[in-house]
């Protein structure tokens, strides 16, 4: 359902099965940009195929935001932090793997001497990257449940998360024998015993990106289409109605923002090996922020949108960088602010002909307009 | 296929998406080919971004291609920018006496943006992309630990020109500031000497501050002394009240102050607030230079102590030349500091490595600059014949008014670099437990 448009009225009289229009219509794009990024490392340098890899494990991030933020309408700035410990929980598995067995060089800088005991377990795969899902959704479970069950909504439940993006990274900056410190964790010499930085490595890794990448998708989609997302849209257009109706939605919402925290944590998994480091400056609020950034320029609510928001904005920021090294974030700033300004439903609302700056643009009332479209049969 | 058969609102779709696809390869064509003007027309621009090609080598143009990679936004923009300044000053005049081997320099700026991860991007793609034949860059120690893993692995050469912690000695790398027992050492055996014996150690907290301070309390101990108080604030912090009154429960006879950045605004306005003075209780400060005092307000920390190998004020002719040339490309009112002249000079030396290796080939490059000198505005510099760090004179000095400073002892002569402590027997085991 996730890119679906209001084929049904406008195919009526036309010499085409119903299924095939919306098949056409769902699939088409995401085919399109599979496609496109499935050829990608055949066309590009390694630098860029690195890089690319890099925007799609951004991409599953802005997805996973999406999927509580368009569909579930809870606006959280700290999806920073789930991804940097997911990243984290990888970088402890390489770094173990790198020291070869001595202790990593950032904790004898900092005067330890031996390994601490929950760095131990993360030598092993099989125990380090199911963490980089669990961590995340743990915690975000365990806030969610306290922050869900006090009925805290809307701009507080945002305020909350961004409290916790900052939270962490002066944690993980302060904790420097534990952590890196505002250095980090990098230098990491082999996954899996090959070498990381070969351009072998780094494809075989741009591709795994890529099938988590398609993976959730799926699974976003397929929750999307489910009793369990139509519930998640009713409840973030009345949450009441989805209360009085006997369902109990601080579980619902705790649910599906731990397992929105999880997949962050798989992106920054993919996203650290691929990048060569993580630090405290992936997790604070202005990435957290970023996040949210890139879902509105693609297109919030819908699953495709996040994908082309995170990967058109780090396409631009890179370029842009690279083109103009003094004074690329004006651009940047004013990308923002043109799709604040000009296409307030993001650049899926655009292909979808709902056209350049609406009317009501200054009010949050296109949403459940939007909803209407996306979602036949929920409410205008 | 015939778009007329399928529903209007479908063919708006797929024409749509076409352009979106159109517009995915725009950006790749910017990011690809930075060099050429973005293309106007958006629908061919796809298939074109898929043909560009890498950047020639260096080599067919006739130019060296350099790279520069500092942060130019961000929080450290405002220190790093100034070493990127010398940095092409230093190439503007080589290029303006004839190049290197004759060839001109060519420079490629990246911004580092104060964030790590950018740095190692920015680096591979120096590397990889521009192919360039030295990078000049970095500040922080995190970033340079973060582009390390990216020089090794493409074999590229970094020239990183701030004091740092020590206990590194990368191949790819050549650390033309200083190392500990260029400034933070002798700082301590100078303190000791004049009679101090209680040190307050109060730093940010990161990779820099905290190692230091494994040094010094080490140091300190050999002497039969101890540290009579050692506190870390958040780099940023701005509050420093309860730690000026710790500081005062202490009673310490000198700070040795490895605070980065902002913080030390806020520590010596709130010193000098609390009515301390340089007098009352000294401070030395590693990470203050004339650029930072200009931030601090020299007001606030007048008659306080700094170390450093280089001031603005060290008389010698190839200073007058530097600092004059500097503020003539940038402005009177703009200092010079020691960071800046080691990112200027390190220029210089690249220059004469390549030029004794008549090539720019990394390794040859690296074999040549074994034991190369220049004569730095802050005196003679020598690269070591291992470690690639370079020899350089220490210097101590006192803050005068007008935020200049006065140099109230030297080592004489330049220090050799030893960035593992290797000579001094308190540090012992130092290397063993780095590496």
């Amino acid at each position: 359902m996730a890119s679906r448009i209001s084929i049904p009225n406008a195919i009526k009289g036309l010499p085409l099965p119903s299924w095939l229009g919306d098949l056409a219509s769902v699939w088409l794009a995401p085919v399109l940009v599979l496609a496109a990024l499935l050829v990608a490392p055949l066309l590009l340098s390694d630098f860029r195929v690195a890089l690319l890899g890099k925007f799609l494990t951004f991409a599953i991030l802005a997805m996973s935001l999406n999927l509580i933020w368009g569909y579930a309408g809870m606006l959280s700035l700290g999806h920073g932090v789930f991804f940097g410990l997911g990243g984290y929980a990888m970088a402890m598995f390489l770094k173990l793997e790198s020291a070869n067995g001595k202790l990593p060089d950032f904790m004898f800088w900092s005067g330890l001497t031996e390994l601490p005991f929950f760095w131990a377990p993360f030598e092993y795969a099989w125990f380090a990257i199911p963490m980089t899902f669990i961590v995340p959704a743990a915690i975000a479970g365990g806030l969610g449940y306290l922050v869900f069950r006090s009925r805290i909504t809307g701009v507080y439940f945002a305020l909350i998360t961004q409290a916790l993006a900052l939270i962490v990274s002066i944690l993980f900056i302060g904790q420097q024998p534990y952590t890196g410190g505002t250095n980090g964790i990098t230098n990491y010499t082999t996954i899996f015993g090959f070498a990381i930085n070969s351009p072998a490595t780094q494809v075989v890794l741009y591709y795994a990106t890529l099938a988590t990448l398609a993976l959730t998708y799926l699974l976003c989609a397929w929750l999307i289409a489910s009793r369990f997302g139509r519930l998640l849209v009713a409840m973030r257009d009345d949450e009441n109605r989805v209360r009085f109706s006997g369902y109990n939605p601080a579980a619902l919402k705790t649910i599906v923002f731990a397992l929105s925290a999880g997949i962050a944590g798989i992106a920054g998994a993919l996203f650290t090996p691929q990048v060569g480091i993580i630090s405290p400056t992936m997790m604070g609020i202005v990435p957290s922020i970023e996040v949210a950034i890139w879902v509105a320029v693609g297109g919030r609510g819908v699953l495709l949108g996040a994908i082309v928001g995170a990967i058109l904005v780090n396409g631009a920021k890179s370029g842009l960088s690279e083109s103009f090294p003094a004074i690329w974030q004006y651009f940047l700033g004013l990308l923002f602010i043109g799709a604040v300004l000009v296409f307030p439903s993001g650049i899926m609302g655009l292909l979808r002909g709902e056209g350049w700056r609406r009317p009501e643009w200054f009010s949050t009332s296109h949403l459940p307009g939007f909803a209407a479209r996306v979602l036949p049969g929920v409410k205008k | 296929m015939s778009v007329s058969y399928l529903p209007k609102s479908l063919g708006t779709f797929a024409s749509n998406t076409l352009k979106l696809l159109a517009g995915l390869g725009l950006i790749l064509a910017v990011a690809c080919g930075s060099e050429a003007p973005p293309a106007p027309a958006p629908t061919s621009a796809a298939p074109a971004a898929a043909a560009v090609e890498p950047a020639p080598a260096a080599e067919d143009s006739g130019t060296i291609k350099v790279g520069i990679l500092h942060s130019l936004s961000g929080t450290m923009s405002i220190s790093e920018t100034a070493v990127h300044d010398a940095e092409l000053l230093a190439i503007e005049e080589i290029n303006a006496a004839g190049g290197v081997m004759g060839k001109q320099l060519e420079v490629v700026i990246e911004d580092g943006a104060s964030d790590w991860p950018t740095f190692a991007e920015k680096a591979r793609k120096l590397l990889q992309e521009d192919e360039v034949a030295v990078v000049f860059g970095g500040w922080t120690s995190a970033s340079r630990k973060a582009m390390l893993p990216v020089f090794e692995a493409n074999n590229g050469l970094l020239f990183y020109p701030v004091q740092y912690e020590g206990l590194e000695t990368s191949p790819n790398i050549f650390y033309t500031g200083a190392t500990t027992n260029q400034q933070i050492v002798p700082a301590v055996e100078y303190l000791i000497e004049e009679g101090k014996t209680k040190f307050y150690l109060l730093g940010s907290d990161y990779v820099f501050p905290r190692t230091s301070n494994l040094i010094i309390n080490k140091q300190l101990e050999a002497a039969g002394l101890e540290a009579v108080g050692e506190e870390y604030t958040p780099l940023g912090h701005t509050e420093y009240s309860t730690v000026i009154s710790k500081i005062r429960a202490a009673e310490p006879d000198i700070v040795f102050n490895t605070l980065n950045g902002d913080s030390n605004v806020a520590f010596f306005k709130q010193l000098r607030d609390a009515g301390i003075s340089a007098e009352d209780l000294p401070t030395i400060s590693v990470s203050v230079a004339e650029e930072e005092i200009t931030g601090i307000g020299a007001d606030n920390i007048t008659d306080h102590l700094v170390a450093w190998n280089y001031f603005q004020t060290t008389d010698t002719p190839e200073n007058a030349k530097f600092v004059q040339a500097f503020q003539a490309k940038y402005g009177e009112n703009r200092v010079t500091d020691d960071p800046i002249e080691a990112g200027y000079f390190g220029v210089y030396l690249w220059k004469a490595a390549v030029e004794k290796a008549v090539s720019t080939d990394v390794a040859a490059v690296k074999e040549a600059a074994k034991g190369i000198t220049f004569a730095a505005p802050g005196g003679t510099v020598t690269i070591h014949n291992e470690n690639q760090h370079v020899s350089k004179t220490v210097r101590i000095g006192k803050v005068r008014s007008d935020g200049q400073i006065d140099e109230i002892w030297n080592s004489g002569s330049p220090v050799s670099p030893d960035p593992y402590l290797d000579s001094y027997e308190w540090a012992s085991g130092l290397r063993e437990l780095a590496q």
